[in-house]
C-alpha cells in the first residue's frame, strides 16, 4: 500500500543506496512477527543517514536486511539497489564480494563481533585477503596505515595483540579499521557507540565523520539516541513498530516534527533550562510485533488519534520539500501543535 | 557543615577491591594489586534534595551508592546517616537503617525474583519490616500499585509478564513499601527506552514531592542527571572532581573534566554541530593510580604540579567545590587562554 505512493523515479542526484519496500518477517511460535515493513529510504553519496527508534522498532533488522544478514526463519523481501544491482536478489557468491568490500558494517558489541582468538592485525588482513590482491608485506603495511587512520596508538605493537587486550573504545576503533580495509563506499553502523562512555562515544562519532569526509563514503547510523543523530547525521528516519514514520533532514525533523511519535521522543529527552519539570513522556509501551494494532500502529499511545487512525494505516506521504515525509493522518495538526524545543 | 546534620554524610571514604595477585608478584614479594574504587570521597546529602552522581564506567559511582546503603563496607572513612556511623549499627538499629534507606537497582530483570508474584514481593518487604499488620497488607499493596501507576491486577502476576518500565515501577514500589526517607537509585532508567525513561523519571519526581524523599540518583546520562538533580557530583577514577548545584555545574563547570564531559555529551540541537573531540585518551587502569591528579593524563590544562600532588576538593563559587589545582578554572572573568595548556 505504501510502496505505491512512493515515487520510483530517481531524484536529481542518483542515490548510492536505494531501499524500496524492504520487509523482514520472522515466523515465530506466536505468529508472524513483522520486524520491518515496507521500509523505503535513500542514502546519497557522502551522506550520513540516521535510523532512530526504540528497541524493537526494526532499525537494526533493517540494517541487517540490507546486508542479507537475516538468518532463518527470517525472510527478506523488497529491493535494495546498490550501484544498479539488487542486493536482495543477488547470488550469494556476488554478495560476498560486496560485503566487506563496497559495503562494510560495524556492530554494537566489538567484543562479540571480533574474533577473540585472532590478533587484531590478522583480522584486518583477513578482509584484505578476501577482497584485494595485496601480498603479505603490502597487507601488513595497509593494516598499519588503517590502525593509524582510526587513531590506535603504537600500531606496530597493537597489531599483534588480541581483542581482550584492547579497551572498549579501542576495540570499536579496531572494528572500524577492519571495516575500512577495502575503502568501502557505504558503512552500515549498528549502534556503534551505545556500549561506550560518553567521552569515548564522542571520539568515535567524530572519527566516523572525519572518515566520511576523507574517504567520501556514505554512512547509515542506527541509534536510539537523538543526541547522536543531532550531532552526526544529515538526514534521519524515525522508525516505530517496523515502519518508518517520519523522515527528512535532521534540522527539519528536530525543528518541527510531523509525527506524534517523533514529537514524543523529542519531548522525552530532558533539555536545559527545564530542571525538575515533568517530561513529555509517551504513555504505554511499544506494541508486540506479532500482534500489531489495526490502522496506525501508534494509535493506542497517540494523543492526536481519531476514528480514522484505528482503521486506516497512514501512508508515508510527502509533507514538505527536501524529501520530508511523515506517516500520519494528522501531520498538519501535529506540525502546528505547540513547539516542544 | 554549619551545625545542622545532613541526612547522609560521607567522610573520607576509601574502598578497595583486591585485584589479581600473580605468582611473579608473590615471588618478588610485591603487594597484591588493588582496584581503587573510591579514594577519599567526601560529600553530604541534604534532607529533601536530589543529589546526582555522574561519571563514566569505572568511576566508582555504583560503589559509592552501595557504600551509602551498606551493601559494601567502607575500608576507611565513615558514612553517617542522621549523624550516626552506619558501620556501627547492629540488630534493630541496623534493620531500622535498612528500612529508612532503600536502594533501587539498574537491572529490572535481575533484581526481582522471577518466582514471586508482585504481591509476594511487596508483602515480603511489608512483613519483614512489620510495616502493617497482616490483614492490612493487601490494602497497602493496592495503594502501592496505585502510587506507581500499575494496574490493580498486577498484584497476582509474575515479573516476566511485565515490560522493562513496569518492572522498574515494581522495584520502586518495593522500595517505597517500607516508607523510606532516602532512595538510592543506581542507574534507575538506563536499561529503558527513552519514552519509557521519561515515564519513570516523571514518576520519581512526583513521588519525591509527595513523600518528601531524599534521592541519590546515580547515572551516566548527564542530561537526565541535570534534569532531576538539585546538586550534582562528578566522579572520575574513584574521586569526586566537582560537586555543584546543578545549574551552576552545567553553565560554568569549575573542573576541566566536568567541562569535557559536558562537551562530549551530544547536544540535542542539530545547529550545534561541533567537530572537535572533547577529550582525548581513555580512562587509566584503576589498578595503579597515578600519584597526582587522576585526570592528569587526559587533562588539556595539565602542568607539573598535577602529576605529583593530588588536588583536594576546595570551595569555588556558592555551594560549588572542585578538586583542581587551577582554582580559577571556569571562573567568571578568567579566560581559558591564561591557563597552561599541555606539556
Amino acid at each position: 500500500m505504501t510502496a505505491s505512493t512512493v515515487p520510483t523515479s530517481l531524484p536529481q542526484t542518483a542515490p548510492g543506496l536505494l531501499v524500496r519496500g524492504l520487509t523482514t518477517t520472522f515466523d515465530t511460535s506466536r505468529g508472524v512477527a513483522i520486524a520491518a515493513a515496507d521500509v523505503d529510504f535513500d542514502v546519497a553519496p557522502g551522506e550520513v543517514v540516521g535510523l532512530v527508534g526504540e528497541s524493537g522498532s526494526g532499525k537494526s533488522v533493517t540494517l541487517r536486511s540490507i546486508m542479507r544478514l537475516i538468518r532463518e526463519p527470517g525472510k527478506v523481501t523488497g529491493r535494495v539497489e546498490w550501484g544498479g544491482r539488487d542486493l536482495v536478489a543477488m547470488p550469494a557468491e556476488e554478495l560476498r564480494r560486496v560485503r566487506g568490500g563496497e559495503i562494510a558494517m560495524i556492530f554494537q558489541e566489538p567484543m562479540t563481533a571480533l574474533n577473540p582468538v585472532l590478533p587484531i592485525g590478522a583480522q584486518i588482513e583477513e578482509n584484505l585477503v578476501a577482497h584485494t590482491d595485496l601480498n603479505r608485506r603490502q597487507r601488513r603495511e595497509r593494516a598499519l596505515e588503517l590502525m593509524n587512520i582510526v587513531g590506535i596508538p603504537a600500531p606496530e605493537r597493537r597489531l599483534d595483540e588480541y581483542p581482550h587486550q584492547f579497551s572498549g573504545g579501542m576495540r570499536q576503533r579496531a572494528m572500524i579499521a577492519i571495516a575500512l580495509a577495502c575503502s568501502p563506499k557505504l558503512l552500515l553502523a549498528d549502534e556503534p557507540t551505545t556500549a561506550l562512555d560518553v567521552t569515548i562515544q564522542d571520539q568515535i562519532l567524530k572519527l566516523l565523520l572525519d572518515l566520511r569526509d576523507r574517504m567520501a563514503m556514505s554512512v547509515v547510523l542506527v541509534t536510539h539516541d537523538l543526541g547522536v543523530v543531532a550531532a552526526t547525521c544529515d538526514r534521519m528516519a524515525v522508525m516505530y513498530a517496523g515502519r518508518i514514520v517520519e523522515t527528512g533532514t535532521v534540522a527539519d525533523v528536530f525543528a518541527c516534527p510531523n509525527h506524534p511519535y517523533t514529537r514524543g521522543l523529542l519531548g522525552s529527552v530532558p533539555r536545559s533550562g527545564q530542571s525538575r519539570t515533568m517530561l513529555q513522556s509517551i504513555d504505554g509501551t511499544p506494541p508486540n510485533l506479532t500482534d500489531l494494532p489495526d490502522g496506525c500502529a501508534f494509535h493506542p499511545r497517540c494523543s492526536f488519534a481519531t476514528e480514522i487512525c484505528l482503521k486506516q494505516r497512514p501512508p508515508l506521504d510527502l509533507v514538505g520539500t527536501d524529501g520530508r515525509r511523515a506517516a500520519c493522518h494528522h501531520h498538519e495538526r501535529v506540525a502546528a501543535a505547540e513547539p516542544i524545543l | 557543615m554549619n551545625g545542622h546534620i545532613p541526612i547522609l554524610s560521607v567522610n573520607g571514604v576509601y574502598k578497595r577491591f583486591s585485584g589479581p595477585y600473580s605468582l611473579l608478584r608473590r615471588f618478588k614479594s610485591e603487594p597484591q594489586l588493588a582496584v581503587h574504587a573510591l579514594t577519599n570521597v567526601t560529600l553530604d546529602v541534604e534532607r529533601g534534595e536530589t543529589l546526582g552522581i555522574v561519571g563514566e564506567s569505572g568511576c566508582g559511582k555504583s560503589t559509592l551508592a552501595r557504600c551509602l546503603v551498606r551493601l559494601h563496607e567502607a575500608d576507611e572513612g565513615v558514612v553517617r546517616f542522621d549523624g550516626q556511623d552506619i558501620s556501627n549499627l547492629s540488630g534493630g538499629a541496623r534493620r531500622a537503617f535498612n528500612r529508612r534507606v532503600q536502594m533501587i537497582f539498574q537491572d529490572p530483570y535481575g533484581s526481582l525474583n522471577p518466582r514471586m508474584t508482585v504481591s509476594q514481593v511487596l508483602s515480603e518487604a511489608l512483613s519483614v519490616h512489620k510495616m502493617r499488620p497482616k490483614p492490612e497488607i493487601p490494602g497497602r499493596i493496592a495503594e502501592l500499585l496505585d502510587l506507581v501507576r500499575l494496574p490493580a491486577d498486577a498484584a497476582g502476576r509474575y515479573p516476566h509478564e511485565f515490560s522493562g518500565g513496569q518492572r522498574q515501577r515494581i522495584g520502586i514500589a518495593r522500595a517505597l513499601a517500607v516508607e523510606p526517607e532516602v532512595i538510592v537509585a543506581d542507574e534507575l532508567v538506563s536499561a529503558l527506552d527513552v519514552s519509557v525513561q521519561a515515564q519513570v523519571v516523571n514518576l520519581l519526581l512526583q513521588l519525591q514531592e509527595k513523600l518528601h524523599l531524599t534521592v541519590v540518583f546515580v547515572a551516566h546520562d548527564l542530561r537526565l542527571v541535570r534534569h532531576i538533580s538539585h546538586r550534582v557530583a562528578v566522579m572520575y577514577l574513584g574521586q569526586v572532581m566537582e560537586i555543584s548545584p546543578s545549574e551552576a555545574l552545567f553553565s560554568a563547570p569549575r573542573h576541566p573534566y566536568s567541562k569535557a564531559l559536558l562537551e562530549a555529551a551530544p547536544e540535542l540541537d542539530p545547529a550545534h554541530k561541533n567537530r572537535n573531540v572533547a577529550l582525548r585518551g581513555e580512562l587509566p587502569s584503576p589498578l595503579d593510580l597515578p600519584p597526582g591528579c587522576p585526570f592528569a593524563g587526559r587533562c588539556p590544562h595539565v602542568f607539573d604540579r598535577c602529576r605529583v600532588e593530588r588536588p583536594v576538593l576546595t570551595p569555588r563559587g556558592p555551594g560549588q567545590m572542585a578538586a583542581c589545582h587551577l582554582t580559577d578554572f571556569g571562573a567568571p572573568g578568567a579566560s581559558s587562554d591564561q591557563l597552561p595548556t599541555g606539556h
